[in-house]
């Protein structure tokens, strides 16, 4: 059993596959969940999935340059955050209990 | 011992994403949300990306999840919804049909394009540096391309900061003017019907 163990090396396909499957929960969540806190945070999940495959491919390639824009990335991912909950909160206020289907009240 | 690390990392990462998914309870998912950023990061230290880390516990456990969470207790959400009605006839299963196809198509196309399980990236490396270059450890590294080759990329994401607090500012202050003053609120709801 542990020589089983010892042969088996943790290669950049499983940390793809992890980040796929990470992207997929987010995917799935975003698409059934309605309360748009939760949604944002299933963004938050697929946003890392990416960030997650972004580093492996820097170490596969042997590159710098994936891990600097995995910095940027986290950069976007709390501008997005900081408008996106300041809209939530003013759409909160306007109707407590908000869903998705609230959202509409957006339009001009 | 990185197949252990990896293994319990990994768990914890897909038992916190389902987590956020499947919990009732805004508060709930947002510490689930904790769970998989922990575990994340736990891979980044598994693949030498060490600064990315500490910024990854810092920025979003740190930051990102605590305005989450004060925006739920701010709300007042902080309650469980109810999650066994179906809203929309087929919407779960038409999004779970979904997931499959997205998952497939990305492993389809990972085990199409890879070589040998060793070596997944194939493709010409950038000029900017190389990660396991020995005379700088990972936070120079990641400095110096910052700040030579990605310098515009860098200076273009203040600008993007300073559009997200400017974006903060407007939308909390029409909201707290319309809070602090009920006159000004029914005005505003009255708008709002016309």
């Amino acid at each position: 059993m542990s020589v089983v163990l010892a042969d088996l090396h943790v290669t950049e396909t499983w940390y793809l596959v992890l980040g796929a499957l990470l992207f997929t929960i987010g995917a799935i969540g975003l698409l059934v969940r309605r309360n748009p806190l939760v949604m944002f945070m299933c963004i938050e999940l697929m946003l890392n999935a990416v960030n997650l495959t972004f580093v492996s491919f820097a170490r596969a390639l042997d590159d710098i340059g994936g891990q600097v824009i995995v910095f940027f990335v986290l950069v976007v991912a709390a501008a997005e955050v900081v408008a996106g909950l300041g809209i939530i909160v003013a759409l909160m206020r306007k109707r407590p209990g908000a869903t998705a289907d609230d959202i509409s009240i957006l339009k001009g | 011992m990185q197949l252990v690390i990896f293994v319990i990392a990994a768990a914890v990462i897909v038992a916190g994403a389902l987590g956020v998914v499947v919990s009732a309870n805004p508060v709930h998912a947002a510490l689930s949300l904790v769970a998989t950023l922990f575990g994340i990061a736990v891979l980044f230290v598994a693949q030498d990306a060490h600064f990315l880390a500490a910024v990854q516990v810092i920025v979003y456990a740190g930051a990102i999840v605590v305005l989450f969470l004060f925006v739920i207790m701010l709300l007042g959400v902080d309650r469980s919804e109810d999650l066994d009605t179906e809203p929309l006839g087929g919407q779960r299963p038409a999004a779970v049909v979904a997931g499959i196809l997205l998952v497939g198509v990305a492993l389809v196309t990972l085990f199409l394009t890879h070589r040998d399980l060793d070596r997944v990236a194939i493709g010409a490396r950038s000029v900017v540096g190389r990660l396991t270059d020995p005379s700088e450890d990972n936070v120079s590294k990641l400095g110096h391309a910052l700040f030579t080759d990605y310098l515009f990329a860098f200076e273009i994401t203040s600008v993007l900061l300073i559009i997200a607090v400017v974006a903060a500012v407007v939308l909390a202050r029409r909201a707290s003017r319309t809070m602090g003053a009920p006159e000004a609120a029914s005005d505003d709801r009255a708008e709002v019907v016309e």
